[in-house]
């Protein structure tokens, strides 16, 4: 019999976690490495930590200038600093070619500009990693906070170092590798190989650097911690904030004795669920799964479902809803199935469900997530399919239940296609590798299943 | 794999022939071009063996390492192929044309008009597929680096003297290879794929022979029929009729064919050695029969060399006219409109070595630095967008492949409706043009579209789409001059049939990199002068 831990523990594994981490920051000892390197598994609070790390900084006087890597993620980053720090005066450096979103720039205390010199004045100045590369140096910043540093290339690092002397990257090493669409054979093996992550050619030059680890996920209820945690960082095990009964969803209207209800019940009660289709092998947007997701997605709005948890009781709407998939087209079919079925799908007209590929879902939350499973309906499983950190992304975004919508006969398809990468001397091989973790993902979903 | 070219592939299975992917050319064909088909010897990675050459298909070059795996022999070899494939190569290097551009002087600032060197045209290697490629990189990093007679220090095992250069040539050549859209070296069978689809997977299209019989089965076969004829058929001696186009060779005809001929002129050309080198005659000879018994282990020499010869080129040669027969099938496609365009890069790339071999400069490193790599990396990917997009603007059939996926639509206009921008100080003209298409295009309101092969760049914003009527209106944002109106002839008139793309036309620019001196403590800081790579002693022979 396993006990569960004290609830008062996590917080407090949390917190002394995050106290290093600021003090290895703000306070360095003489000698110390130039950079501070956080993994941070998925919901664990990294963004919390960006901004904290951010006002202890500027508290000590300093400047400072922070690199995340999509427009989305800035003005995330910018709409928490700007709220949490009403002190901090923050700049938002954009492209000349686009605007930055409006809840980034809703705060008196930010400003934007396509110009960095309108911006030296400020606390802090925000942007991503293609727009800093283009930053002429002139007057370099001290201190430099990389967010998403695993999503960013190593080649995009080197353009922007020059403008820092000490910087701490934050990132999740679980979800999506940068990736290219050129061959990059020629440089495997090599420690500053352009196309590898930045943080990877940073602990390569840097062996000085001991990663932190923030070990408690806020976001994953108590029923996925354990199932990401094994199947994704078996060496960096992580637990849930909350406990077993912390977060529920309840129902007000009654299921109609459908698949989907079925499924929607069962992901409410165990936290998962698999709605699985009778196995075949489809076009990427299969219709019937398409129509399946869509289904849910439906009837998730239509049963009153309540989410009850530390931060109390609230609606399922749609804004607190997201569908996940691998290829655009897939979300672009998943768009067009719920807008037939009257579901909010665009953001810019009100609250909206969020339909999108798991590289772009990477950092978001939501109450409950579907997913259309990657390797549904395949003949084949290839690199991009079997990519650890896709499924990673997909099975982590949700705070109470996450429903899986895929064809049957994935199992055997693993089975036919082991994995069959190159092995590149010098380059770290990744464990698990994504057969695994499919593997193991499966495994567990099988206990959740309802057939359609 | 696109849709469009899976389809293509199965309607080869079922016309048993090979069905175009492509109504234009989409690489550079030289009219000169040097065909080298290379092959590698088994059991030593790199090995060469021999290599078939030349710019005249009636006269092809054979060069072979008899023994492949003496050292001495192998550099003969590749002083021989410097001797043949370097005269070519830098023939190219005399005729220039003078290009003007303006650099800033690092000091002032200020602009300067300089005039740089272009060679007017620029050679190009064909070569049976991306395994020869890799071989001759595999040449070229062995070369590169050897000292030669005539540096201070030749080292125990000084290279013939063009050797090196050979080095540097094939080195720079297969580099560029690897830059997507580049056609200074290219495989004929990825030359052939890109054109054409065939009925079988592309593992199998590897095969230069098999996928050549797609496009002329002999009369009575489908294309796989034929094409796993020239797979598996096999004369009388169990020798393949159309051997693998290397590098590698048939281990069937290395066991039956080339192991005995090897032994044989080894064993010849001992004999020899001995004659030349022992005192005594041979038992049963006297001293004045020596001229006599020279001459038989001369003759015995020069037989077991013939031998070799006529083996090596009996494996050779169909790869030759095979290789040859794809060049005639290419050129009867009309060439694709921007490929002077990108050849004027081959060109300058071409230019570029030709100057740093000229200023004396050191052979290109082992392994790029950080900074190189980066830039290299950058170099690829804007190479990469430029020929996709420039194919899709060149050809229909790679369009279609681009509206299929909903990342652009073809259509008529059926409406242009005039309307400003009264913002600024003067209004602007911000036309509505609705097009009637049957694309899916991903066509958001707001997102940005470019209008492909206008006269000039043009771009728009999509306002609306209504799928159930099939059209789409694009508010135009660009490309009618400065005026209050239009240009006459910059917009779209109704009953024109246009293209607009949902992706950019031009790629962007890559952020500057810093200097290599200057690589950051991030990555290692600047790259060390000294070579820590432990040097092994060298095994000769």
């Amino acid at each position: 019999m396993t006990t569960e831990p004290d609830p008062a523990d996590p917080a407090a594994a949390a917190d002394a976690t995050v106290a290093e981490i600021l003090t290895a920051v703000s306070r360095p000892s003489p000698g110390a490495p130039r950079g501070v390197v956080v993994d941070s598994p998925p919901g664990a609070g990294k963004s919390t930590l960006v901004v904290k790390a951010a006002r202890e900084l500027v508290g000590q006087g300093e400047r400072l200038m922070i690199v995340a890597q999509t427009n989305s993620q800035v003005d995330d980053l910018v709409d928490r600093l700007a709220g949490k720090g009403p002190d901090l005066t923050v700049g938002r450096l954009h492209a000349s070619d686009s605007r930055p979103a409006a809840e980034a720039l809703r705060h008196s205390n930010v400003t934007a500009s396509a110009k960095v010199a309108d911006l030296l004045e400020h606390d802090v100045v925000i942007s991503t990693a293609a727009k800093w590369q283009w930053v002429k140096a002139e007057a370099p910043w001290r201190h430099a906070i990389v967010d998403e540093a695993y999503q960013m290339r190593s080649d995009a690092l080197l353009a922007v170092a020059r403008l820092f002397e000490r910087a701490l990257f934050v990132g999740d090493p679980g979800q999506l590798d940068p990736f290219t669409v050129v061959g990059t054979d020629q440089w495997a093996g090599l420690s500053y190989d352009p196309s590898s992550s930045a943080v990877v050619t940073l602990l390569a030059h840097n062996p000085a650097i001991r990663p932190h680890r923030l070990p408690v996920s806020w976001r994953l209820p108590h029923s996925a911690a354990p199932l990401i945690s094994a199947a994704f960082y078996p060496y960096t095990p992580f637990r849930s904030g909350t406990g077993p009964d912390e977060r529920r969803l309840t129902a007000t209207v009654r299921p109609d004795g459908s698949a989907v209800d079925a499924a929607i019940d069962e992901a409410a009660e165990h936290g998962w669920a698999l709605l699985e289709l009778p196995a075949r092998h489809a076009v990427r947007t299969d219709p019937q799964a398409v129509a399946a997701v869509a289904a849910t997605v439906d009837r998730l709005l239509r049963r009153g479902l309540t989410a009850h948890s530390e931060h109390g009781s609230q609606p399922l709407t749609p804004a607190r809803i997201a569908v996940g998939t691998a290829h655009r087209d897939q979300a672009a079919a998943v768009r067009a199935a719920l807008t037939a079925l009257g579901v909010p799908v665009d953001p810019a007209a009100g609250p909206a469900v969020t339909v999108d590929t798991a590289n772009r879902l990477q950092g978001r939350e939501y109450d409950v997530t579907v997913v259309l499973h990657p390797l549904s309906g395949r003949p084949d499983a290839t690199a991009f399919h079997l990519e650890t950190g896709r499924l990673c992304v997909l099975a982590s975004r949700h705070r109470h239940a996450c429903i899986v919508v895929a064809r049957a006969g994935i199992a055997e398809l693993l089975d036919d296609h082991p994995s069959t990468e190159p092995v590149s001397l010098g380059v770290t091989v990744k464990f698990p590798d994504g057969w695994e973790a499919n593997h193991a993902v499966l495994a567990h979903l099988a206990g959740h299943r309802v057939r359609l | 794999m696109s849709l469009l070219s899976t389809l293509a592939r199965l309607e080869a299975i079922r016309s048993g022939r090979a069905e175009p992917l492509a109504t234009v050319r989409h690489r550079h064909l030289s009219d000169r071009p040097m065909v080298v088909v290379p092959l590698a010897a088994a059991g030593e990675a790199g090995a060469p063996l021999a290599v078939l050459l030349g710019t005249d298909r009636a006269a092809p070059r054979l060069h072979l390492v008899p023994q492949p795996l003496n050292r001495t022999q192998r550099f003969d070899f590749l002083a021989r192929f410097a001797a043949e494939l370097l005269p070519y190569l830098e023939s190219f290097g005399a005729e220039v044309e003078q290009i003007e551009a303006s650099e800033k002087d690092p000091e002032t600032g200020e602009k300067t008009q300089v005039f740089r060197e272009l060679c007017a045209d620029a050679p190009q290697l064909i070569v049976p597929n991306p395994g020869s490629i890799r071989h001759l990189a595999l040449l070229g990093r062995s070369t590169r680096f050897r000292r030669t007679a005539e540096d201070a220090d030749p080292g125990p095992y000084p290279a013939p003297t063009r050797v090196p250069l050979l080095g540097r040539w094939l080195t720079h050549l297969t580099e560029r290879s690897q830059v997507p859209g580049s056609s200074l070296l290219l495989p004929m069978t990825g030359l052939l794929a890109r054109h054409w689809a065939t009925g079988q997977s592309h593992l199998e299209d590897q095969h230069l022979a098999a996928q050549l019989a797609w496009h002329s089965p002999p009369p009575g076969l489908t294309g796989a029929e034929a094409a796993e004829l020239a797979e598996t058929e096999r004369d009388a001696h169990g020798q393949l009729t159309h051997p693998p186009a290397g590098p590698a060779t048939d281990p069937r005809f290395d066991e039956l064919v080339l192991a005995g001929a090897i032994t044989r002129h080894d064993a010849a050309l001992v004999a020899l050695q001995h004659l030349t080198t022992a005192g005594q005659p041979a038992a049963g000879l006297t001293t004045a029969d020596r001229p006599a018994e020279r001459q038989r282990a001369e003759l015995l020499v020069k037989l077991a060399s013939e031998q070799l010869h006529a083996a090596l080129e009996s494996v050779l040669l169909p790869t030759w006219r095979d290789v040859w027969h794809g060049l005639d099938l290419l050129r009867t496609l009309p060439p694709a409109a921007h490929l002077a365009e990108r050849w004027e890069s081959d060109r300058w790339s071409y230019t570029g070595h030709r100057d740093r071999l000229a200023a004396g400069e050191p052979p290109q490193p082992k392994q790029d630095d950080a900074v190189t790599a980066a830039r290299k990396l950058a170099q690829r990917e804007r190479e990469q967008v430029r020929v996709d997009v420039q194919e899709a603007l060149d050809d229909p059939l790679v369009m279609a492949e681009r509206r299929l996926a909903g990342e652009a639509f073809t259509g008529v206009v059926t409406e242009v409706t005039p309307a400003y921008d009264t913002s600024g100080r003067s209004p602007k003209p911000r036309p509505l043009v609705t097009v009637r298409t049957e694309d899916r295009p991903h066509a958001d309101p707001g997102r940005e579209a470019h209008r492909a092969n206008g006269l000039a760049a043009q771009k728009a914003v999509i306002v609306g789409a209504d799928p159930a009527e099939g059209t789409i209106t694009v508010q135009v944002t660009s490309g009618m001059g400065r005026k209050k109106e239009p240009e006459p002839g910059s917009l779209p008139e109704p009953g024109d049939r246009i293209t607009f793309t949902l992706f950019e036309l031009t790629p962007r620019q890559s952020a500057p990199l810093p200097d290599p001196d200057d690589t950051p403590w991030t990555h290692g800081g600047p790259p060390g002068s000294a070579d820590h790579s432990p040097t092994a002693a060298e095994e000769w022979e």
